[in-house]
């Protein structure tokens, strides 16, 4: 697209991650002038493609599991060439003696009768719970004691939605949401791997344990709205194609240094930035696809904000608990039992493997014993490797941000080899077949991606950083207290994950 | 044999002049202000607030919080948290300010000090440490420290004061303004005086190491003798303060952070402290709120008023009329002023009914037989009270 006119900018978008792109593109669709400034030299944030082994590829965030189908359409997503697979991946709970549990689309095999049984009821249930909230998903919830009609008419179809589940679901929804989710699984499974796996969409990325009250219930619900699953990298290429096609200029290598913030009669207002380089870019609005943490604390900086409002951001809990290992491999290994190790395979032999790997965490240790989930990307996209060669990339909890005495490369290095010892337990021969690893702790996740605590979701994904409260009051409706400033990121409703949600969000409170 | 005393905690604190001033109440009228022991009065109320507008007399401010904030960001620092501009406050001088919460409601009232280009002090009534560590979050350089128990700090007040502290050897104490802030050296250390008080009149603010506390004392009354010196409590300041027109804690400010009630706490602007209230500054906390209270009006206004007769009107109600029909404010303090000869107080009012009259629902007893007037008030614009004492400089003679 033409060069724009840096006179008439009406909206700079600061980061070209995922939810960076989908606001980029809604705002230009609709024929706004937009910037969209991106600090590193690829695009997509924490879902960009990176070389970490010459020829080997992968992204940090490695699945999509509920992209919605609404913002497919709107953006014409797939004339980008975002599609999804025939069928959605399988999730399989891997087992030390081979008999692993499979999770294909609804059909569950590896387990006795009783689970299948209650699998599909519960599944139901959940499925049941997740269709009431979808909506809400793509909705700015409004700021409470609001008083227009629009706002109001929200929270009565929030409450009627759940109310329309029926007096006995509606019961049992008040009661499982803040469940600790070990408590759901004891209640109605039996087989340890089944319980563990069922479990995981609702911890990982979390600060959470199978015991832990709070939102685990409720994630699982968030990730299992009907969307769409399919290729990271061909969702990063489809958005930032959309984007373009409709006139947003992006710019990578592009580092924004302040928002600029002038103070007048009405109070402040945002009406530029400032790049690393020195360069002064002015706008109508700024948009941040950055964390709330990085937005209001570097880049606005606290003498243009109020000191409680700026306590509430400092106290925002984002510091992340999943490490991410890559393995450039020779071959694609072999897991005894599996035919194929396609799909999504989780290590965690029972709900106490991964309570007991987060009690580690919990006191600044990486697990002894870690948890993690598997994914061989380069099985469904050949270019990720070299013919024949193969990327396996996993999500390994727990590893916390603030390790005890520090993070340093013997610690990294010990928690890679315990991960590879981990999975070499299920794939014996995978040793030999590495040709190279690499671990990224959250504080690297922090210092290569700018993303506060090295967290996945931002800021935590729980109810008291959840709907109206996300990331705090008075900046939970993309809206912030400094007008002319928006934030579209993850930190924001309805969260992380690759959704789009708060990208999608934002662009329809501008455009309103 | 020894005893251990089991509410060691909880037993109020001694100030550093308390060996001295102990003595001197002899009436044994002590109140608790953040936990010290403190004096309601010494001797007498009265006699102590005429000691202060005759001769002068010595206030025990050692349980008022102190704070340094110190570091190349201190400055931006308290200029975001407070609503004057501290860019201004030149070196050695002191400036009178409130900081608000994000609401523009006020958190407290005090005084600040620039003692260095990047040092300053904090002076407040009631402990302020979590909101001014809450204030410097996101400054690089920026420290906070709490001197309250560090710095020993005695008021003296009264129009012979400057000629007392003349006579004990400040040399050039005369020249100094209101507001201006002077060292001198004092038992090999130093002696800090500001022109400062809480009363209205000529007066200052003695700032000196605790261990030199007493020293400080003895030197004061060895001098002060022969000007009528004496020990004046929180009854005689409460009056003094009210004549001058001063806001009180817990009277008119009901601190922002400890109200629980909607808009039971104060805005400056609705405590008349408007001429504190930079809006020229570029940010400060609370000024996007206070913008939008200025333009659409206070609820209420902080009002002098001058009352008929001479009964106090303590907790008054004020109405629109003479019936009492409808409410339309209150007192927080009141007094028969000896200075202004009147029977003033201050009030909140609700603004919009500032254009009409103002009648008050004044309370007072006869030997033990309850009375209740009802008379019409008169708004007071100017100062109550503003001896050209409390300003000239050099202060007058003595």
């Amino acid at each position: 697209m033409g060069v724009l006119d840096l006179n008439r900018v009406n909206s700079i978008v600061i980061g070209a991650g995922h939810n960076g792109l989908v606001c980029a593109a809604y705002l230009a669709k609709k024929g706004h002038s937009v910037l969209v400034l991106e600090s590193s030299d690829t695009l997509g944030g924490l879902a960009a493609g990176r070389e970490f082994h010459p020829g080997f590829k992968t992204s940090v965030a490695h699945s999509i599991n509920h992209f919605p189908q609404k913002i497919i359409k709107d953006l014409a997503l797939e004339s980008f060439g975002f599609g999804a697979p025939a069928e959605p991946l399988p999730t399989t709970g891997l087992s030390l003696d081979g008999s692993h549990v499979v999770l294909q689309k609804d059909t569950l095999t590896g387990v006795g009768e009783s689970d299948i049984t209650a699998y599909r009821h519960i599944s139901r249930l959940l499925q049941r719970f997740a269709d009431r909230l979808e909506p809400f998903w793509l909705k700015t919830i409004p700021r409470v004691g609001i008083k227009n009609l629009t706002d109001l008419l929200t929270f009565g179809q929030m409450g009627l939605r759940v109310r329309m589940l029926g007096k006995a679901d509606m019961r049992e929804f008040m009661r499982i949401t803040t469940l600790p989710v070990r408590d759901l699984m004891d209640e109605n499974f039996e087989h340890d791997i089944l319980k563990a796996m069922l479990s995981w969409d609702g911890l990982v990325g979390s600060k959470l344990a199978p015991r832990s009250p709070n939102h685990a219930v409720l994630a699982m619900l968030y990730r299992r709205v009907g969307g769409q699953h399919g290729s990271v990298a061909s969702l990063i290429k489809a958005l930032v194609s959309a984007a373009s096609a409709a006139g947003a200029d992006i710019r990578t290598s592009t580092a924004v240094e302040k928002v600029l913030v002038k103070a007048d009669d009405k109070g402040l207002i945002a009406h530029g930035v400032r790049l690393a380089n020195g360069e002064i870019i002015e706008a109508d609005r700024i948009i941040s696809a950055t964390d709330p943490q990085t937005t209001f604390l570097k880049l606005v900086g606290v003498a243009n904000l109020e000191i409680e409002f700026t306590n509430r951001i400092r106290r925002l809990r984002c510091e992340g608990y999943v490490a991410k290992l890559h393995l450039a491999l020779s071959d694609l290994p072999k897991f005894p039992g599996l035919r194929k190790p396609g799909g999504r395979m989780i290590i965690a032999p029972n709900m106490d493997a991964i309570e007991f790997a987060f009690d580690d965490a919990k006191y600044g240790e990486c697990s002894q014993q870690p948890v993690m989930e598997i994914i061989i990307p380069s099985i469904y996209d050949d270019s990720l490797a070299p013919l024949g060669k193969h990327v396996l990339s996993a999500h390994v909890m727990y590893a916390p941000y603030q390790h005890k005495g520090g993070w340093d490369d013997a610690k990294r290095e010990a928690f890679t080899a315990r991960a590879i010892d981990t999975i070499a337990r299920y794939a014996p021969g995978i040793k030999e077949q590495i040709i190279q690893s690499e671990l990224l702790t959250p504080l690297d996740l922090e210092h290569e991606f700018n993303v506060t605590g090295g967290h996945w979701h931002h800021t935590e994904f729980a109810l008291d950083q959840s709907l109206m409260m996300r990331p705090t009051y008075e900046a939970a409706q993309y809206s912030t207290p400094i007008p002319g400033l928006y934030l579209c990121g993850a930190g924001s409703h309805p969260g992380g994950d690759l959704t789009g949600g708060p990208g999608h969000n934002a662009a329809q409170e501008i455009l309103r | 044999m020894t005893t251990v005393d089991p509410y060691a905690g909880e037993r109020l604190k001694k100030t550093h002049f308390y060996p001295r001033a102990a003595p001197l109440n002899i009436r044994d009228a002590w109140v608790a202000w953040n936990g010290y022991k403190f004096a309601e009065c010494y001797y007498d109320a009265e006699y102590e607030y005429f000691c202060v507008r005759n001769s002068c007399a010595t206030y025990d401010i050692c349980p008022m919080q102190k704070y340094y904030v110190e570091g190349s960001d201190a400055e931006a620092m308290l200029n975001r948290m407070v609503t004057r501009d501290v860019k201004k406050l030149g070196l050695n001088r002191v400036m009178y300010t409130v900081w608000c919460t994000d609401e523009g409601r006020v958190v407290d009232d005090g005084t600040i000090f620039r003692l260095a280009d990047d040092k300053f002090m904090l002076t407040c009534g009631s402990p302020c440490n979590a909101w001014l560590k809450m204030s410097a979050f996101g400054f690089s350089d920026v420290t906070i420290t709490d001197m309250s128990d560090e710095i020993a700090a005695l008021s003296f007040q009264g129009p012979t004061s400057c000629a007392v502290l003349k006579k004990m050897g400040l040399q050039g104490i005369e020249t100094a303004k209101p507001f201006d802030i002077r060292h001198f050296p004092f038992h090999g250390d130093t002696l800090m005086v500001s022109r400062t008080g809480f009363t209205g009149d000529l007066g200052y603010e003695l700032w000196v190491t605790p261990e030199l506390a007493l020293d400080l004392w003895d030197e004061l009354y060895a001098v002060g003798a022969d000007y009528g010196i004496q020990p004046f409590g929180e009854e005689a300041t409460n009056m003094t303060r009210l004549e001058a027109g001063f806001i009180m804690p817990d009277l008119e400010l009901h601190e922002a952070l400890k109200t629980i009630h909607l808009e039971h706490d104060q805005s400056p602007l609705e405590l008349n402290l408007g001429w504190l209230v930079d809006f020229k500054k570029p940010h400060f906390n609370g000024r996007i709120a206070l913008l939008k209270e200025k333009e659409r009006g206070t609820k209420y206004t902080l009002t002098k008023l001058d009352i008929p007769g001479n009964k106090p009107a303590v907790e008054a109600i004020l109405y629109k009329n003479e019936r009492c029909s409808q409410d339309i404010g209150y007192v927080t303090s009141a007094m028969w002023s000896p200075a202004v000869k009147a029977n003033i107080a201050l009030a909140m009012i609700r603004t919009e009914f500032l254009k009409g009259d103002i009648w008050v629902e004044v309370y007072f007893q006869k030997e033990l037989r309850q009375y209740r007037k009802v008379v019409k008030a008169t708004i007071v614009k100017k100062q109550f009270w503003t001896p050209p004492r409390a300003r000239a400089t050099p202060p007058l003679d003595f």
